[in-house]
This record gives structure tokens, sequence and C-alpha cells, in this order.
């Protein structure tokens, strides 16, 4: 009976994730140093897992929900240009500039969740049009008004403070945002009524729909969610590095992908946790920007979290084989 | 007998130029099992449709309690308390018993936006709503649904039906996919379920388990219905011949018989 709390942790969804990134630090401080887990390393890795993690957890959930959203990879881009071109080029104030961003979130995410809902098209193949769409109206609207593809920001000091300072030299002050919204998704999931919506919905859209489940609200709010969270993670970029381009944001449809699945998301629905995806973000980060703390060179990288994609995989399919034929043990 | 619950009076529907139902009148008590047979396209899916207010007559009336009604959807059917179970339907795999049992329907304990989801209650409930009905090998209410027997499946959808109020439960086929011994647990609730008076319709295929449970049936063919009569009323040869459509079945066992005396006892070849 010892054991029993640690099997009992093996069922949850996120256990693979949390395994994993117990793997990958001990193996990069065996291969690496320690260095990795003091102030200045562990800053590199919370950087990339808080840009990256805001955009995880929506994913994710759309993810649980049976959908999935890669047009986030035009909006990351979308929502810096859009702070840059209004605030920076136009000398709006910045809170236009901010809006705009999130507005224009809102309207993509709209779409996305239109037409996924209204016709028979795949999510992936909808937002696979909203990812090219966005991306050229970006580029060819930049171009038409600024003439370049690059426009630089001067943010004022309370939007520099909340949304693109370093905290202590290094830390990006989104980390906490990422904390915060974290904690937020972690409430509406697994403690608001709201969550089991989402799961019942991933698990069989039809039977949800009997039990009275808004279905067509609810994959609207989450498409909004995901494309907003981009759009936010754009503008707090544009916002700390004063500047805007139109390109980038394409490696964040896979690594956010990635971070989910580790996390131990079913990606075809019904399963997975917000501390899963928490956890999945950070063993992706700490892959990403560990190598640069171990003596081997930089391009093995991609092959170390290729690995660990399919052994996340792997690993998350036992368990939750094993929450599926679990039963108690019978009183006797 | 109390009066029917629900009603069809002379109810015909027709999708555009081709007629599903034909003149059917069909009544269902508190209390009773309603055996709805045919065969595959005889028109029992449109039927149970119409009960449950997916679809409107095209003419004739539904009647609920004794007066005429019209349901606008599915939804106000629902609330009357008219219930349809589909196969697997209303359970999902990876969730578990509590949180399926109460999906669309949350408990919650606390106040305004700080309203969380009370697990335990739940599980509680639900655990003690399913043994009510018979299946006692359910006692965690955090087992994921995906653990359990398809007739466990089955029986938590109708124990779900019925916590929330169901008068009249609708079983879209509940054995067809579940083997013998599953299927047994499954008519055992749905006797359960009549002995609490509710009024079941209960659609299959398979005419040993109708007469197992049921009090009342209707053999529905090509959109009409073919025969209505009370149990003990025929025998199983004559429904199995009704549903094949007439004398279909007793034709080919005839064919059949011909042919194995005119071989030394062999049976023809397919």
């Amino acid at each position: 009976m010892n054991n029993l709390s640690f099997s009992n942790l093996l069922r949850r969804p996120e256990a693979g994730a949390f395994l994993g990134l117990v793997g990958v630090l001990v193996f990069f401080v065996v291969f690496g140093s320690t260095k990795f887990l003091e102030p200045a390393g562990a800053a590199s890795w919370l950087n990339v897992a808080a840009n990256l993690g805001i955009i995880a957890l929506p994913i994710g959930l759309l993810m649980i929900a049976g959908d999935l959203d890669i047009s986030i990879g035009a909006m990351i881009p979308a929502g810096s240009m859009t702070v840059a071109v209004l605030s920076g080029y136009y000398d709006l104030p910045i809170w236009v500039g901010m809006l705009g961003a999130l507005a224009f979130g809102l309207i993509v995410g709209l779409v996305n969740g239109y037409l996924v809902v209204h016709t028979a098209v795949p999510s992936l193949i909808v937002t696979l049009g909203t990812l090219f769409a966005v991306q050229g109206l970006m580029l060819g609207t930049s171009v038409l008004v600024t003439g370049t593809t690059s426009v630089a920001l001067t943010a004022d000091p309370w939007a520099k403070f909340l949304f693109g300072q370093f905290l202590a030299g290094s830390f990006q002050v989104i980390i906490l945002w990422w904390v915060a919204i974290t904690a937020i998704f972690i409430f509406f999931i697994h403690f608001s009524p709201y969550g089991n919506w989402i799961f019942a919905m991933g698990g069989d859209k039809v039977s949800a729909r009997n039990a009275g489940i808004p279905t067509t609200r609810l994959t609207m709010v989450l498409f909004v969610l995901s494309a907003m969270s981009a759009s936010f993670v754009g503008m707090c970029q544009a916002i700390l590095f004063n500047s805007a381009q139109v390109s980038g944001g394409m490696t964040f449809i896979f690594n956010s992908i990635i971070s989910v699945v580790v996390g131990g998301v079913l990606l075809t629905g019904g399963f997975g946790s917000v501390i899963g995806i928490f956890f999945g973000t950070i063993t992706f980060a700490v892959v990403n920007q560990g190598i640069y703390f171990t003596t081997f060179d930089r391009n093995w990288s991609s092959l170390i979290i290729g690995v660990m994609l399919l052994v996340a995989v792997l690993m998350n399919n036992t368990f939750r084989q094993m929450a599926l034929t679990y039963s108690p043990k019978k009183k006797k | 007998m109390a009066g029917p619950i629900l009603e069809l009076e002379n109810v015909n529907k027709s999708f555009g130029p081709i007629d599903v139902l034909y003149d059917i009148t069909l009544s269902v008590h508190p209390g009773e099992v309603l055996c709805l047979l045919g065969d595959n396209g005889a028109g029992k899916s449109t039927l149970i449709k119409t009960f449950a207010g997916v679809y409107k007559p095209t003419s004739g009336t539904v009647k609920f309690e004794g007066r005429p009604i019209v349901f606008q959807n599915p939804r106000e059917a629902a609330d009357l308390g008219i219930a349809t179970v589909h196969q697997f339907g209303g359970t999902f795999p990876l969730m578990s018993i509590g949180r399926s049992f109460f999906v669309g329907r949350e408990l919650t304990k606390g106040f305004g936006p700080f309203k969380i989801y009370d697990r335990k209650a739940a599980n509680e409930i639900a655990v003690k709503a399913v043994r009510e009905f018979g299946i006692t090998r359910i006692d965690d209410g955090d087992r994921l649904i995906g653990g359990l027997s398809g007739g466990e499946r089955q029986s938590l959808a109708i124990a779900r039906a019925v916590h929330f109020g169901a008068r009249v439960l609708i079983l879209d086929e509940p054995t067809a996919a579940l083997g013998v011994k599953e299927a047994a647990h499954v008519l055992r609730i749905v006797l359960e379920a009549r002995r609490r008076g509710l009024a079941v319709i209960f659609i299959t295929h398979n005419v040993i388990h109708a007469m197992t449970v049921g009090d009342h049936f209707a053999v529905l063919i090509k959109g009409a219905k073919a025969a209505d009569f009370r149990k003990g009323e025929k025998t199983r040869e004559e429904i199995t011949d009704l549903m094949a459509g007439g004398e279909a079945m007793a034709e080919l066992e005839a064919e059949i018989e011909a042919y194995s005396t005119a071989h030394r006892g062999h049976p023809p070849p397919v």
C-alpha cells in the first residue's frame, strides 16, 4: 500500500510530463552543469517557456476539446505588427495599439471558430487557411503602409513595466503573466463546472450536445482564446524588444503542439490537464535551451526533442491505459 | 392502469416526397415496456425521434399525459422527462464516472464566480445511483468510463437519465453490441426502470430480448405498424416472421428444408 499515492499519480494525465521534466533536468545537470538551474541559466529557459506556455495552454484546451489551431503561427507576428504599426508608425497611444492587437486576435479567433463550427472542414485545414491568410495580410499591409517589414515601437513606461521589462536583469515579465494565466486556467478547467464541458466535448461531441452543453459557443470561445493569446504574446514581444517583424512565429506551431502532447494531452481529445501542459512546456523549453549548457553541439537539440516527443507519447499512452483499466482493490 | 403518458395518434411523417411513417397510433404507459421491433429502415429511428421531439409529425398528434403537445425541439421533450439513451450515448470514455454522470448539469459548491465542481458529492451520487440499478462492481466514482464494460456503460447512461428525472425512457438498441451476459444486465436494468414506474420504449432487433422484458409490442414494416400486441399473444417465430417482412423467413426455411430433403440432408451451398 506504500506505493498507492505513487500509482495514483501515474494515472493522472500529467504523470508523463512530470516524469519527463525530472528526466530532462537530470540529463542536463549530468551532461551540462548546475549553472543551468542558477538564475541566469533558469532565465533562459523560463523566458522561452513563458512565451510558449501562454500559447500552449489554449492550444491544449482546443486539443482536449478535439480541435487544433495552427493559425497562432501567424497571430504572433500579427500581434506585434498591429501594436507596432498603430502605436509606433502612427504614433497613437500605446493602449490603442494594444487593444488593436487583441481585437485582431478576437476577430481571427471568431473567424476560425465560425468556420469550424459552421462547416464540416476539420479545424487543421481551416486554421491552415487562416495561418496563410493572416501572414499574407500582415506582410501586404505592412509593406503597403510602412514600406518595410519591420517597425520600431517605443512603449510608454507603464506598458513597458507591465508587459516588456526584465525582472532581476534577465527574467521577462511575461513569466509572471504565464504563471497567472496558468492559475486561471487551472481554476476554470479543473475546478469550475465549465472544465467538464470541454472534456465532454472532446470525448463525444454529439453526446455533449445532447447533454445540453453549448458546444458551438464553447468552440468559438476556445478559438478566440488561442488567437488572442498568440496576439498577446506577439504584443509583449514588440513592447519588450521595441520593434516588430512580419516574419517569425512559425516555430511556435510545432513547439506548442509538442509541449501540449508531452504534457499528456491526447491528440484526439478528451484527456489532458492544465498542469500537464505547464510541465510539458517547461520540459520543452529545458531541452531547447539546455543544450547550450552542455558540451554538445547545438544541432543535436532537435534530435533530443524528437526522441523526447516519441518517448513522451508512448509513456502517456501507457499511463492512460493504466488509468482506463484501473479498478480499486476488492474489499474483502 | 393509469392512462398513457405518451401517445402518437395517426402520425404521418414524410421527408420531402418520401413517406417514412404511415398512420402510426401507439401509446406507452408508465410502468410498462413497449418494445419497438422492425428491420433496418422500417422507420424505428424516425418514430423514436418523433417521440423525443427531434422531428415534428407531418400530420397527426403527439399527446403527453393525454394532452396534445408539439415539441419545438428535443430540449422541450427532455424537460418533460423524455430521455433517449443511445447505444453508447451520454458516456465519455476518458472521463471519470462522477464527471460523466453530471455532464451538462455539474454539481457545484460555493458561490458566484467561485463555484467549483463538487467532485466528492458527484462521485457519491453517481455511484449510489448506479448501484441502485444493481451494478455493484462500480464503487469508485473516479474510475474512467473507458474501463467499464459495454453493459455497465449502458447501465450508467440509464441510471443517469433516471436520476435526472426521466419519466419516459427511450432505449435505442441498448443490447445490440453486447455479449449475452452484458445484455442480460441491461435487460435487468430495463425491468428495474419499469418497476420504478417509468415508461420504457425499447428498440431492438433481438426478439428474445424483447420477449424477456416487453409488456407491449409493436412491429414496424416500411413505416407502417404491422402488428400491435401484448405479451403472450404471439410466439417468437411469429414475431421473427413479422419483423423480416411477413413470410420471408418461413419461405426461406421451407426452401432450405426442401433442398436438404432432396440432397440427403446437406444444407444448400451459399
